[in-house]
């Protein structure tokens, strides 16, 4: 049932042009993943709950992208709406859903997330109807691809891969040296003790739920012009993050963007030797990793 | 641990081992008289629709049933329990499409294979936490899943298993016609309800239920937990591949809805609805879910969208269960009248 066509694979790997291509596209997916997948492993290391309805913010950056896109004509003022929009959604969701479901068990939080996996997707469908929806590319970046050693290299992805990279940089410097970094990781380790200190946990537990939605949205706001739009667009995204997330290890971002550069570079290999099984690929990878270190690549505590 | 707290656990944990025996006669004949109701129901009422919407219930009632199995009484949230729902179906199917064995044989052999599946799948996921089980058995329903979708030549993709399914008659029972068809989904449920209901209240019924409470403790005291948390994993694939069974003998077909994780989503949602603190709590739940369900979907396309506002009601407004609801609020005005 394996449909293999190695041939394709090692011929690939055998030409520059070639692994440069596939190389990209493997950055490109592995970095939109990354940004989903950061904030699902920041929401659950620091509020302890798996959200599952993260995927729907990375839809709604898509289409606050696209939306705002096709208003103001402007390429930064979508990525900018793609972002704010889904951080206020976060925050909303959080204060106004999540919060009164931390006490519960999981069973709650899932059901939860999942009544809300299902009201976004009709809500979406109910604004932007149930087709195939694309922004298309902004003209600034409608311009002859580069060349490097032979493969094609758009413009655009170049952008996104920084974007994502410089998101990165900022999230993690920004957690180690600042001092709400400082807090939110206090939070993290002992709420408890944070709130006795005169701290409000409520906010920092709300900003930390907006700045996970807001990656997501910023991921679907980069996806927009290369990627299709339709509503349930998160939910794939979602199973790949949380693989993601589970090979890197939970709260782990280092992890994270480990996790997500491996899986990219699957998916984008894969597809040249396994057209059919390249999510299998996937799992099977999962898998292993689980088998062998059941707290994934990078995660400290005892799963 | 202390010793004090210890002995208290030790008295909470109520088993009825003399009553073992009237007990399962009990049951036998809860059993029996449920079936012969369910079996009579057509004289009564011939309506089709009816009759469609018990086999639905029967479908559905195994596969949220069991899983109740892990979610209530072991602990274990699965959120890809659907993906046994789904492999009975095209299991199923496939045998009958491609074999030609009678109808019982195909049965049989869909569950061993939903057995070693879920041995394999079992082995991997029970070993690990809530949250991690819960998103590595999604994981794997979206294997099932997308296999089921790009394995065209075997399964049909996206199409699902077209054609119809034969049902040559077996033992006198022709699954053709409408109403036996009716009589065995009806048996299969009765059966399956009877023997997830001994397993509940064997002695490894408590164990889950000690596990669920404190694996530490569990294993302290010499129990396996990683192979009691296997066992009532792989048991539960079966009932629910049951399920699956009926689902494709009823539309005549399978579908890659049936492996999607909407369908463990809705086991989920199944049990919150119905309650996982009794043991029919998820076939109220199922009850519950198909009428609300139908009714939706008659009414607007935004299915979902209603739907959604039900859980939440349910989860954040209610916080418990409709059956957990109700015993409660009985136990209560009884209380209220002892005074």
């Amino acid at each position: 049932m394996l449909p293999l066509d190695l041939d394709a694979l090692t011929g690939c790997l055998a030409s520059s042009a070639c692994l440069v291509t596939q190389t990209t596209s493997g950055f490109i997916i592995g970095m939109l993943l990354f940004l989903v997948a950061v904030g699902l492993t920041l929401i659950f290391g620091v509020l302890k709950v798996v959200n599952f309805s993260h995927g729907a913010f990375y839809m709604f950056g898509a289409y606050f992208a696209m939306t705002a896109y096709q208003l103001t004509g402007s390429f930064a003022l979508a990525m900018l709406c793609g972002a704010a929009g889904t951080a206020i959604l976060g925050l909303v969701f959080e204060r106004g859903f999540m919060s009164r479901v931390y006490g519960a068990d999981v069973l709650m939080q899932l059901l939860v997330c999942y009544a809300f996996v299902l009201i976004f997707d009709d809500v979406v469908r109910m604004i932007w109807g149930p087709e195939f929806k694309s922004m298309g590319m902004p003209a600034a970046f409608q311009v002859a691809p580069l060349f490097i050693a032979g493969g094609v290299v758009p413009p655009y992805y170049l952008l996104l891969i920084s974007v994502a990279l410089a998101a990165a940089a900022v999230l993690g410097l920004g957690l180690a040296r600042t001092r709400i970094g400082k807090v939110i990781r206090a939070a993290a380790h002992n709420p408890g003790m944070v709130s006795a200190l005169g701290i409000n946990t409520g906010l920092i537990y709300g900003g930390v739920f907006a700045l996970g939605g807001m990656l997501a949205g910023l991921a679907g706001a980069l996806a927009a012009p290369v990627r299709s739009l339709t509503p349930g667009m998160g939910f794939s995204v979602l199973i790949e993050s949380f693989i993601v997330t589970v090979i890197g290890g939970m709260g782990s971002i280092l992890g994270a963007l480990i996790g997500a550069l491996l899986i990219g570079m699957i998916r984008s290999f894969g597809s040249l030797g396994f057209p059919l099984f390249t999510e299998g690929l996937m799992y099977l990878f999962m898998v292993i990793v689980l088998v062998s270190r059941p707290t994934g690549l990078f995660g400290k505590e005892v799963a | 641990m202390s010793e004090l707290q210890a002995d208290q656990g030790a008295q909470a944990l109520d088993v009825p081992q003399p009553h073992a025996k009237t007990r399962r006669n009990r049951d036998v004949l809860i059993a029996l008289a449920a079936f012969v109701v369910l079996a009579l129901l057509p004289m009564v009422f011939s309506s089709k629709f009816l009759l469609d919407f018990v086999i639905r219930c029967a479908a559905y009632g195994l596969f949220a049933t069991s899983l109740n199995l892990l979610v209530g009484y072991t602990g274990l949230t699965s959120f890809g329990h659907g993906m046994f729902f789904g492999l009975g179906a095209y299991g199923f199917g496939l045998m009958m499409q491609k074999t030609g064995v009678s109808v019982p044989v195909a049965f049989v052999a869909t569950l061993a294979i939903t057995f070693v599946t879920a041995l394999v799948i079992g082995a991997i996921c029970v070993r690990l936490k809530e949250i991690y089980f819960a998103f590595v058995t999604l994981a794997f329903q979206m294997l099932i899943h997308s296999t089921i979708l790009s394995w065209v030549s075997l399964t049909g993709g996206d199409q699902g298993l077209r054609g119809g399914i034969p049902r040559p008659p077996f033992w006198g029972i022709d699954l053709s016609n409408h109403l036996h068809l009716y009589v065995t989904s009806c048996a299969l449920l009765v059966i399956g309800l009877f023997l997830m209901h001994q397993i509940a209240q064997s002695p490894f019924g408590y164990t889950l239920r000690m596990i669920r409470d404190n694996a530490t403790r569990a294993s302290f005291i010499g129990i396996d937990v990683w192979r009691a948390k296997l066992t009532i994993f792989v048991l539960a694939a079966l009932f629910a591949s049951t399920g699956g069974v009926i689902m494709a003998l009823f539309v005549s077909g399978a579908y890659p809805e049936f492996a999607y994780w909407t369908i463990s989503g809705e086991g989920i949602f199944i049990n919150m609805l119905g309650g996982v603190t009794t043991f029919l709590g998820p076939m109220v739940g199922t009850v519950l879910l198909l009428i609300l369900n139908d009714t939706v979907t008659r009414l607007t396309e935004y299915h979902g969208l209603v739907l959604g506002i039900v859980i939440l009601f349910f989860a954040i407004g209610l916080r418990k269960g409709l059956m957990d609801f109700v015993i409660e609020w009985y136990a209560q005005r009884r209380d209220a009248r002892g005074k």
